[in-house]
C-alpha cells in the first residue's frame, strides 16, 4: 500500500482514520506529534529519508486541522537537499506551511536563487513554484530579474518558463515598484507567439495582470490575443493533449478573452473584423450535446464570449442575440446554465441599449426569485434589483413584498433592503411609497432596519400631500392586533405628527388616536417608549381646547415614567410634563417637525456596505458604475440647507428654544461662531432640546462630526422673535438663495472626463448630471444623465448647448421638470465639422423651491476625442513624412517651460490622448515619434505624425514636429499637444524656489486633468 | 488571482487535501471549511455547482463520496473551473486508475505534486495531463 516507501506515514493514516471520534484522533495526533518532535530534537542522527516522513507527518496533522509550531525549520531545510524526492518534499510542504513573511523563508533564499540560475530544470521548477506562491518582497528584490531572464531565455524549455511567468505574476503582484516591466509590452507580445500551449496558458495570466494595471503600454499585445484566440476557435496546431473533449482547451479561450476585456475598445478593423468573426462562431456554434463535460466547457467558452461581446458594446443585432440566447438559458433546466444565465444578465444591464430586451424575461426571472436553489434565488434578486426602473418597479417590488413571507431568513434582510431602495428610487407615486414600507415592516418587521424607516417618515415630514395619508394608513396598521414593533413605532410618530389633520373623521379625535396608540403600549420595549411619550405630547398639544380627561390621563403617564430608570425615557417624561403645563410654549416646541434637509439615503450606503453575502458584481454596485446618479449612490454630501447632522453624543441644541428660556439664562454657555452660529450647549440633561432629542433618534444620516465640517453653515437663531417659531428656526445664512454649491471640483470633473468616456460632470445638493459618450470618427454620441437627488420636484429646467463654430450638436429635448429622485437622459449628438481646440458649454439651469441656480459647464467634445490611434511602420512613416515637407503642412517650434518629464510618461501621456507612440522609428532614445488620425467632416479621416526631440540635459525643452495633410490641423494639434506638454501653474502652487527655472514649473503630477487644469 | 483554493472533503465532512493560494491562519482555515463544507453538502443534485459564500464563490463537484471544493474570485468562470476539477480527477484516475478517497488519502504527497503542476499561485499553469503527470514519473523512476 506504502507508494514511495513511507510505512510509517501510512501507519499512521491508517492510525487516524481508524480512530472512532474526534477526542480519539486528537490523542493519537497529539502523541505523533509528540514523536515527531523528540525526533527532530537530535536532527543529527536523521536520514534526509526520515526526515520527508517526519515532514510529511507535520503536514497531514497541519491539514486536519491541529496546529503545528514546531518543525519549520526541517522543512525549509529539506530545500537544500541535495537529492530530488527530498527537495521536492521540502519545496511543497514549506509553501504549504509558512507564508511569505515568515523568517525562516529568508534562510531558503540563497539555495532557492542558486536552484533557479541553475542549470537542473526540475530543481528551477520547484524553485520557481514556490516564490510563485508564497515569495515575498525579498525574492522580489533578489530574483525578479533573474525570472524575468528565464522567462524570454531561447534556450529555456517550457516546462521551466511557463512557471517562469508565474513566478514573475506573483512578484511583480506583489511588489510592483520593485518588479520593473518597462519596456515589457515588445516582450509579452513576442510571448504571445509561443507555441507550447503551457506557457502561453501562463503568460495569458502574466498579461492578464500588466494589462489590468496599464492597458495603454499593451496596445501591441492586443491582436497577438486575438491571433491565439482564432488559432484556438480554429483548432489550428492544438496537440491533442491539449484538447478537452474535442474542445481545444477551454480554459485558454476563457483566459484570452479575459485579457481582451481589458483593452477599452478594438480599434483596427482588420482585428476588429477577425474578433468578431470568433466571437459570432461561438455565439451561434455552442450546442448542447449529451456529455456532459463537453457541454460545460463549451459553455464555459460561450460565457466569456458573451462577457467579452458585452464590454465591446458592439452592434446592437449582437446584444440582441446575446439577451436572446442569456433569455433562453435562464429557463432550461440544467441549473448552472440557469444560474449563469441570470447572473451574466445582471451583467448585461450594463449595456444601456438593452434593459428593454431583458424586461421581457421579467415573468421568467421572478419565476427563478422562487427557484428551490438558493445561488438561484440571489441572482434573480439581484438581477430583478438591477432591471427595475420606473416602468416596472411596481410589478417588481410587489413581487419581492410577495415573496418576502417564504423567502429564507438568510435573504430576508437583504430582501426588504432592496425592495426598500426600490420603492424610493422609482415609486410612480409617494402613496405607493408609504404602502410598500408599511407592508414590508408589516411583513419582515424583524428584517427592516432602523433606517428603513427612519426614511419613510423623513419622506413624510418633506411631503405635506402624503401626510394626512400616511397617518391615515397607520391607523388602519394599529387596528391590527398583533403587530410588529418597529409598526408601533412608525405608527405611533406619524399619528402623533400628523393625526391632526384628520381630527374631523370618525375614529381620529385626539382621545381615540391616543388610545389606539397606548393600547400597544403594554407590548412595547423600553426603545419604543419614548417615541410613544412623543406622540402623546403631540396628541395633547393638539387638543384645542384641551380635554381635562385626556390631559389627565397623559400627564399619569408622564408621571410614571418620571422615575423611570432608563434616562432616555426619564428625560422626556419629565419634560413633556413640565412643558405640556406651561401651555403656549409647548404649542410652541412642539410644532410640527421642520422639513429635512435632503439626505443620501442611508439603504443605499447600507446595502453597499452589506455586499458581504453577495456577489461583487452585484447589481446595487452595476447600478452605481451604469447610472452614475440617482443621489442616491452619492457620498460625501455636504448637508445641503444647512443643518448639521446630529451628532451621536450629546444633544445639541438645534430648534429654536423660546427666548424667554434664554433671557432667563443671561449665563448660558451659547456659543456664538464668528458668522453668527450659535449652538447651545446646556450642561444639564433635563433642559436639553427635545426636539434635538427627537432628532436624534432621526438620525439617517448623521455622519458624527458633521457639523465640525460645516459650521458656519449651520445657523441657530437664538434671539430671534418668538413669532418666527418651528420650522424657520433654520435658516442657511452663508448661502443666501442661488448659490447652491457644486460638489466637488467642477473643473477637475471636466478634465477628468476628456479622458475617459463616462462619469460624472456637475453636481450640486439637487442634482447630479452625468455623461456617457461614444465616439465614432468625427461622430460622437453624448447622453447626458440628469439626476434630481431630491424627494421635491426640480422645475424650469433648461439646457442650452453653446457650440463653438467647428462643432454641429443637437440635444434632444430636456423636459421642464424633473421628478422626485428620477433620472433624465438626454441624448447629444455631435459632428466634428473641422480641427479646432475651442470647447462647447452647456448652459443648464433650474430651480429648487424659489432658488434659481444656473451653471455654465464645458463638455468634454474636445479635439482628442476625433482622434483614432493608429499605429505605422516605418515603411509608412518615412514617405509620408517627407512629402510633407515644411510650412503650412510640417510646423516646427521649440517649445521652453515643459513639465520635465521622464520619456516613458511622455509616452504614456501622448497614448492617453490617443497619439500612438511609435518606439523604434526614431533611432535616437531622447526622442519620440507618434501617430494618430483626426476625424472631422472637411478633412475626413487624416492621418497625422508627430515628432518630440528632447535633450536629456534640460528636460524643460524640446523640439516638437508636427505634420499632417491640412495647414489648420497641423496647427491646432501643435497648439493642442504644446498644452499637454507645457506645465502651467495651478492655483494654490507652493512658493517657488529662488533657483526656480524661468517658466513656473508644476510639481511634477501623474494626472493628466491637473496638466490640463492650466489651459483654461 | 483566481483559485483561492482547493478542497477535497469527504461525506463525513472530513478534509482530505487543502491546498490554499491566499495565506490564512490556522483557525480562519478551520471556520472557513466548517462553513463551505456545512454549505455544501447539505446541497442537492438539482441545484446548481456554485455557492456563494462571503465574498467570493466555491464551485464544488462531487464524486462519489469525495466532494471537490474550489474557493475562486466572484468574476471567475464558472464553468471552466467545474471542468477543471474534472480535469484534475481525471489526472488522478490516469496515474492512479480509478481514483478513490483512499488513494487520495494515502498519496497525499502525489495528490500534491499534480495540485502543484496544474496551479500556481491561484492561476492554472497546465492542462495537458501527460505533462501534469511527467514530474511524478520522474520521481518513481530515481526512487
Amino acid at each position: 500500500m506504502a507508494l514511495s516507501g513511507m510505512r510509517g506515514l501510512s501507519v499512521f493514516i491508517s492510525d487516524v482514520r481508524n480512530c472512532q471520534n474526534k477526542e480519539q484522533e486528537r490523542l493519537r495526533v497529539d502523541k505523533e506529534l509528540g514523536n515527531v518532535r523528540t525526533r527532530f530534537k537530535n536532527e543529527k542522527g536523521l536520514s534526509p529519508y526520515e526526515k520527508k516522513k517526519y515532514v510529511w507527518k507535520m503536514l497531514y496533522i497541519y491539514m486536519l486541522g491541529y496546529d503545528v509550531d514546531f518543525g519549520h525549520m526541517e522543512a525549509v531545510s529539506l530545500i537544500s537537499a541535495p537529492k530530488y524526492p527530498e527537495k521536492q518534499v521540502g519545496y511543497i510542504v514549506t509553501a504549504c506551511l509558512l507564508n511569505e513573511n515568515h523568517d525562516f523563508l529568508r534562510l531558503a533564499i540563497n539555495t532557492v536563487r542558486n536552484d533557479i540560475i541553475g542549470r537542473n530544470e526540475t530543481f528551477q521548477c520547484l524553485a520557481l513554484t514556490l516564490v510563485g506562491n508564497i515569495g515575498g518582497r525579498e525574492f522580489a528584490e533578489s530574483l525578479a530579474a533573474d525570472v524575468q531572464k528565464l522567462l524570454i531565455s531561447s534556450s529555456c524549455r517550457p516546462l521551466v518558463r511557463k512557471k517562469a511567468a508565474l513566478c514573475l505574476l506573483r512578484l511583480y503582484r506583489k511588489n510592483p515598484d520593485v518588479v520593473n516591466v518597462d519596456g515589457w509590452a515588445d516582450r509579452m507580445a513576442q510571448l504571445l507567439d509561443e507555441r507550447d500551449l503551457g506557457v502561453l496558458t501562463s503568460s495569458m495570466s502574466l498579461l492578464v495582470a500588466l494589462v489590468s494595471n496599464n492597458h495603454e503600454a499593451y496596445w501591441s499585445c492586443l491582436p497577438k490575443c486575438v491571433k491565439t484566440l482564432e488559432r484556438l476557435a480554429r483548432n489550428q496546431d492544438i496537440p491533442q493533449e491539449y484538447t478537452y473533449y474535442g474542445i481545444p482547451s477551454p480554459w485558454l479561450q476563457v483566459k484570452t478573452m479575459r485579457a481582451l476585456q481589458y483593452f477599452p475598445t478594438v480599434e483596427d478593423p482588420n482585428t476588429r473584423r477577425s474578433l468578431f468573426e470568433v466571437l459570432q462562431r461561438i455565439l451561434m456554434g455552442t450546442d448542447v450535446v449529451k456529455n456532459v463535460n463537453k457541454n460545460n466547457a463549451s459553455h464555459a467558452v460561450l460565457f466569456e464570449a458573451l462577457a467579452l461581446v458585452m464590454h465591446l458594446d458592439a452592434e446592437k443585432e449582437m446584444m440582441s442575440q446575446c439577451v436572446a440566447l442569456l433569455g433562453k438559458f435562464i429557463a432550461v433546466r440544467e441549473p448552472n446554465i440557469r444560474y449563469l444565465g441570470l447572473e451574466n444578465m445582471t451583467r448585461m444591464l450594463m449595456v444601456t441599449d438593452v434593459q428593454d430586451i431583458i424586461k421581457r424575461h421579467q415573468a421568467q426571472i421572478i419565476t427563478s426569485l422562487k427557484d428551490p436553489d438558493i445561488s438561484i434565488r440571489r441572482r434573480a434578486l439581484d438581477l430583478l434589483y438591477g432591471m427595475c426602473d420606473v416602468s416596472n418597479a411596481k410589478d417588481i417590488v410587489e413581487e419581492l413584498l410577495q415573496y418576502l413571507s417564504s423567502a429564507d431568513f438568510a435573504m430576508r434582510e437583504e430582501l426588504s433592503l432592496k425592495a426598500a431602495i426600490l420603492a424610493e428610487k422609482f415609486a410612480p407615486d409617494l402613496s405607493w411609497y408609504v404602502d410598500v414600507i408599511l407592508q414590508l415592516i408589516d411583513k419582515a418587521g424583524d428584517f427592516v432596519s432602523d433606517d428603513i424607516w427612519f426614511r419613510v417618515v423623513q419622506f413624510v415630514t418633506n411631503n405635506e400631500d402624503l401626510q394626512s395619508y400616511a397617518a391615515a394608513k397607520a391607523r388602519e396598521y394599529l387596528n391590527k392586533p398583533a403587530i410588529h414593533e418597529t409598526m408601533v413605532k412608525v405608527s405611533a410618530y406619524i399619528l402623533g405628527e400628523y393625526g391632526h389633520l384628520l381630527a374631523r373623521r370618525p375614529g381620529y379625535s385626539p382621545k381615540e388616536l391616543f388610545t389606539i396608540i397606548h393600547e400597544k403600549h403594554p407590548t412595547v420595549s423600553t426603545s419604543t417608549i419614548p417615541i410613544l411619550l412623543s406622540s402623546y405630547a403631540k396628541i395633547l398639544m393638539h387638543t384645542q381646547p384641551p380635554e381635562p380627561e385626556l390631559q389627565n390621563q397623559i400627564w399619569t403617564i408622564f408621571n410614571k415614567y418620571e422615575s423611570c430608570i432608563d434616562v432616555e425615557i426619564q428625560q422626556r417624561a419629565a419634560e413633556y410634563f413640565a412643558l405640556s403645563r406651561k401651555g403656549a410654549s409647548l404649542m410652541d416646541i412642539l410644532a410640527e417637525m421642520p422639513k429635512f434637509p435632503e439626505r443620501q439615503s442611508a439603504l443605499i450606503r447600507k446595502a453597499e456596505d452589506a455586499e458581504v453575502d453577495t456577489a461583487e458584481q452585484s447589481a446595487i454596485k452595476l447600478r452605481a458604475q451604469q447610472q452614475m446618479s440617482t443621489a442616491l449612490v452619492v457620498t460625501d454630501q455636504r448637508p445641503p440647507n444647512g443643518m448639521p447632522a446630529q451628532p451621536s453624543i450629546g444633544p445639541l441644541s438645534l430648534v429654536k428654544v423660546p427666548s424667554e428660556t434664554v433671557d432667563s439664562n443671561p449665563g448660558d454657555q451659547g456659543l456664538t461662531h464668528p458668522n453668527g452660529v450659535v449652538y447651545k450647549e446646556d450642561p444639564q440633561p433635563p433642559s436639553q432640546d427635545i426636539i434635538g432629542d427627537l432628532l436624534g433618534t432621526l438620525s439617517i444620516e448623521g455622519p458624527p462630526g458633521a457639523v465640525a465640517q460645516s459650521p458656519q453653515s449651520a445657523t441657530y437663531e437664538a434671539e430671534g422673535a418668538p413669532s418666527a417659531a418651528d420650522a424657520a428656526a433654520l435658516v442657511p445664512v452663508g448661502e443666501e438663495s442661488g448659490s447652491v454649491q457644486p460638489i466637488g471640483n467642477i473643473n477637475e470633473r471636466f478634465y477628468a472626463l476628456c479622458l475617459k468616456d463616462s462619469g460624472v460632470l456637475y453636481e450640486d445638493p439637487n442634482i447630479q448630471i452625468g455623461i456617457k459618450a461614444e465616439w465614432r470618427a468625427h461622430q460622437g454620441r453624448l447622453v447626458l444623465f440628469l439626476g434630481n437627488k431630491n424627494t421635491a420636484s426640480l422645475g424650469s429646467v433648461q439646457a442650452l448647448i453653446l457650440p463653438p463654430t467647428h462643432l454641429k450638436m443637437e440635444l434632444s429635448l430636456v423636459p421642464e421638470t424633473i421628478p422626485p429622485r428620477a433620472q433624465v437622459q438626454c441624448p447629444l449628438e455631435v459632428m466634428n465639422l473641422r480641427p479646432s481646440r475651442d470647447v462647447a458649454v452647456l448652459d443648464f439651469s433650474y430651480k429648487f423651491g424659489p432658488t434659481m441656480v444656473n451653471v455654465k459647464l464645458r463638455l468634454p467634445a474636445v479635439l482628442n476625442k476625433f482622434l483614432q490611434p493608429i499605429t505605422v511602420s516605418p515603411e509608412e512613416f518615412f514617405p509620408q513624412w517627407r512629402s510633407l515637407s515644411g510650412p503650412p503642412l510640417k510646423l516646427q517650434e521649440v517649445v521652453r517651460g515643459v513639465r520635465p518629464l521622464p520619456l516613458p510618461e511622455m509616452a504614456n501621456l501622448f497614448n492617453t490622448y490617443r497619439l500612438t507612440v511609435c518606439p523604434g522609428l526614431d533611432p535616437n532614445p531622447n526622442n519620440l515619434v507618434a501617430s494618430t488620425t483626426f476625424y472631422s467632416e472637411t478633412t475626413r479621416a487624416m492621418l497625422c505624425l508627430v515628432r518630440i526631440e528632447t535633450d536629456p540635459a534640460d528636460r524643460t525643452q524640446l523640439r516638437m514636429t508636427v505634420a499632417s495633410g491640412d495647414p489648420t490641423l497641423t496647427f491646432e494639434l501643435k497648439e493642442f499637444i504644446k498644452e499637454q506638454l507645457v506645465s502651467i501653474p495651478t492655483a494654490p502652487q507652493r512658493p517657488q524656489g529662488p533657483a526656480a527655472p524661468p517658466p513656473p514649473v508644476a510639481p511634477a503630477s501623474q494626472d493628466p486633468g491637473a496638466l490640463l487644469a492650466g489651459l483654461l | 488571482m483566481g483559485i483561492r483554493f482547493i478542497l477535497m472533503v469527504n461525506k463525513q465532512g472530513q478534509t482530505r487535501l487543502a491546498q490554499y493560494y491566499e495565506w490564512l491562519t490556522l483557525e480562519e482555515r478551520r471556520a472557513l471549511e466548517g462553513d463551505i463544507v456545512r454549505k455544501c453538502l447539505a446541497r442537492n443534485e438539482q441545484q446548481c455547482s456554485f455557492v456563494e459564500h462571503s465574498n467570493y464563490k466555491i464551485v464544488y463537484r462531487r464524486y462519489a463520496s469525495l466532494f471537490f471544493l474550489v474557493g475562486v474570485d466572484n468574476d471567475e468562470n464558472e464553468l471552466a473551473i467545474l471542468e477543471f476539477i474534472h480535469l484534475l480527477v481525471e489526472t488522478m484516475d490516469r496515474h492512479f486508475g480509478n481514483v478513490c478517497e483512499l488513494d487520495i488519502m494515502f498519496h497525499l504527497e502525489k495528490a500534491h505534486f499534480m495540485l502543484e503542476e496544474m496551479v500556481m499561485n491561484g492561476c492554472i499553469v497546465e492542462t495537458s495531463k501527460s505533462n501534469i503527470l511527467s514530474p511524478i514519473q520522474l520521481m518513481e523512476k530515481t526512487s
